[in-house]
C-alpha cells in the first residue's frame, strides 16, 4: 500500500473526503482517522505540515474551547445554576459557585441573579470529551449585559473582527463611541447611540463579508470615516 | 423576558432610528418575481429585505358550497417552514401560520378582489376553486405582509388551466391565456406599536418587542378591507386611527412593487 497525501495543499475539501492514505500520517484538528485513511471532518482548507494533516474550517458553528470569552443567553434556571445557550451545538452550565462572588443563601430564587433570556459575558473553564461545558463569571470584564443589541456572525470571522490586539474592533469603538463586546462564539453585543449602533453593526457585517480580501483595515477605516466623519485610521495602518 | 430588548428598541425608535438604520415608517426594499413555479397556475416569490416567501395558486374545478351556489371557492394555506426560522416546527400549522393564512384570506375575500361570480362555470354545479399556498423561505421579520403580497402577486400571475368536456381540468395541457379576473389589488400593511411609537415592517429582533400590532388590508382606493389586531397591549381609538392612516399611506409602496 502506497502512503501519500491525496489532496493538494490549500485545497478546499468537504466532510468525509479522504485527505491522506497510510498510517504514517497523523490526523490534526478537523480531521479523523478511518482505517488507514485520514478523512475531513468539516468543510475547510487542508494544510499538510510534515506528517500532520490539518484542516482549517471554513464553515460551521462554534466549537467550545477552554478560556474563550463567549456571550451566552440563559435558557434554563437549574437547581444549582444556569444553563446557557452559547451558539454552539452544546449548551453550557454555569454553577452557583462560578456565577457570583456574592453569598447566595440556600434555596434562594436564582432568577433574581440571572433570569431566563438574560445575556452574560462568561468564560469557558472546562470542556469535557463528552462536550459538557462549564462557564464562569469570575474574571475581568465578565458581567451581565443590560440593554444593547446582539448580532450573530460566523465564529470563524471573529479573529478578523477583533483584529490584531483588538485593533479592528477598537477602531469601530473609537469611531462610533459604542460599547462593543465580541464573544468568541460569534455573538456580538453593541450599546451606544442608536444611529451609531447601526453603523457599528454594518461595519462588523462588512468585515464578515470581506474577511477574505486584503486591505480590510483600510476599507473599514474609510467606511467608518464616511459614515461617522471620524478619522480613525491609525498612522500607516494597513 | 424581553423587557430589556423592548427598552432598547424603544430607545432607538424615540430617536427615529430602526435596528437597520431605516426610518420608522419605511419598508425594506421589496422585489417580486413572477412565475417561479411551472406546475402552479400562478406563482410569485416576494422578498422584503431578507424575508422571503413564495406563493402558488392552484386552480381546480369543484362543486360550489351550498350557501354560495354562484361563487367560486377560495382557500388560503400558509406554511412556515422550519428552514426559514429555527422557531418553526414541522407538523400541522401553528398559531402564527394559521393567523397569517386567515388574515391573507380575509384581505382577498373581503376586498372582493377575485370577482367570485366570474369563477362560476355552471351555476350551482361547477365553479373554480382557487387554492393559494404560501411558504416561507426565510424569516427576517414581517412574514404577514410578505405573505399577503405574495398571495396577491401569485393571483395576478395566475392563468386558468384548460377544462375538458367532462368538466375536469387538464393539467397536462398548456395553460389558457385567460387571467384570473381580479377586481382589486388589496395589500396588507402591519403597523406596530411599542411604547408610544409606531412603525412598519419589523425585523425579527423588533418583532420580539412588539406591544401591539394591527394588520390593515388596503385596496388601491385606500379603502380598508381587512383588520387584524395582535399582541397583548390594548389600542385606544386614537391609536387605531393613527395606525390605519399609516397603513393607508404606506400601502401604495407595496402595491407599486406588484
Amino acid at each position: 500500500m502506497t502512503e501519500n497525501v491525496l489532496v493538494k495543499d490549500k485545497e478546499i475539501v468537504v466532510p468525509g473526503e479522504p485527505l491522506a492514505q497510510g498510517m504514517s500520517f497523523l490526523p490534526g484538528p478537523g480531521t479523523y482517522r478511518d482505517g488507514d485513511r485520514i478523512l475531513a471532518q468539516r468543510l475547510g482548507m487542508v494544510s499538510v505540515e510534515g506528517k500532520v494533516v490539518k484542516l482549517i474550517a471554513l464553515s460551521g458553528r462554534y466549537s467550545p474551547k477552554i478560556k474563550d470569552k463567549v456571550i451566552g443567553k440563559v435558557i434554563d434556571v437549574l437547581m444549582t445554576g444556569w444553563r446557557l445557550d452559547i451558539a454552539s451545538p452544546y449548551s453550557a452550565v454555569m454553577t452557583l459557585k462560578d456565577a457570583t462572588s456574592e453569598f447566595i443563601p440556600r434555596g434562594a430564587d436564582l432568577t433574581q441573579y440571572y433570569g431566563l433570556g438574560d445575556s452574560v459575558v462568561c468564560q469557558i473553564v472546562n470542556v469535557t470529551s463528552q462536550k459538557l461545558i462549564d462557564v464562569s463569571m469570575k474574571g475581568p470584564g465578565l458581567r451581565k449585559l443590560r440593554g444593547g443589541r446582539f448580532i450573530e456572525v460566523s465564529p470563524l470571522k471573529v479573529p478578523r473582527i477583533i483584529g490584531k490586539d483588538g485593533s479592528m474592533v477598537g477602531m469601530i469603538k473609537n469611531a462610533t463611541k459604542c460599547e462593543i463586546i465580541v464573544g468568541q462564539n460569534g455573538i456580538i453585543w453593541f450599546d451606544g447611540a442608536p444611529e451609531m449602533e447601526v453603523i457599528a453593526v454594518n461595519a462588523v457585517k462588512k468585515i464578515c463579508d470581506e474577511a477574505h480580501l486584503g486591505g480590510l483595515t483600510q476599507r473599514i477605516a474609510d467606511f467608518l470615516k464616511e459614515s461617522t466623519g471620524v478619522d480613525v485610521a491609525q498612522g500607516g495602518a494597513q | 423576558m424581553y423587557q430589556e430588548l423592548k427598552a432598547h428598541v424603544l430607545k432607538c425608535l424615540n430617536k427615529g432610528v430602526r435596528y437597520d438604520g431605516r426610518k420608522p415608517l419605511e419598508f425594506r426594499p421589496i422585489s417580486i418575481e413572477y412565475g417561479v413555479s411551472a406546475s402552479a397556475e400562478g406563482s410569485a416569490r416576494v422578498r422584503i429585505g431578507g424575508t422571503e416567501v413564495i406563493a402558488g395558486v392552484k386552480m381546480e374545478t369543484a362543486t360550489p358550497y351550498p350557501d354560495t351556489p354562484n361563487q367560486g371557492n377560495l382557500m388560503v394555506n400558509v406554511e412556515l417552514l422550519p428552514m426559514s426560522n429555527p422557531k418553526f416546527e414541522t407538523g400541522p400549522p401553528g398559531q402564527q401560520a394559521n393567523e397569517i393564512a386567515r388574515v391573507v384570506d380575509r384581505g382577498i375575500r373581503e376586498s372582493k378582489c377575485i370577482s367570485v361570480h366570474d369563477l362560476v362555470i355552471k351555476p350551482g354545479e361547477l365553479v373554480w376553486g382557487v387554492n393559494i399556498d404560501v411558504c416561507s423561505l426565510n424569516d427576517e421579520g414581517n412574514l404577514q405582509d410578505a405573505c399577503a403580497l405574495a398571495a396577491i402577486a401569485a393571483l395576478k400571475d395566475a392563468r386558468l388551466p384548460k377544462v375538458t368536456e367532462h368538466d375536469e381540468v387538464d393539467y397536462d395541457a398548456p395553460k389558457t391565456d385567460q387571467k384570473l379576473p381580479l377586481a382589486r389589488l388589496p395589500v396588507e400593511v402591519t403597523v406596530i406599536k411599542v411604547g408610544d411609537q409606531f412603525f412598519v415592517d419589523p425585523l425579527s429582533d423588533e418583532e420580539m418587542a412588539i406591544e401591539a400590532r394591527l394588520t390593515v388590508g388596503v385596496t388601491e382606493k385606500g379603502t380598508v378591507c381587512a383588520l387584524q389586531k395582535g399582541a397583548e397591549a390594548p389600542l385606544s381609538l386614537e391609536d387605531l386611527e393613527k395606525m390605519v392612516d399609516i397603513a393607508v399611506k404606506i400601502a401604495p409602496t407595496l402595491r407599486n412593487a406588484l
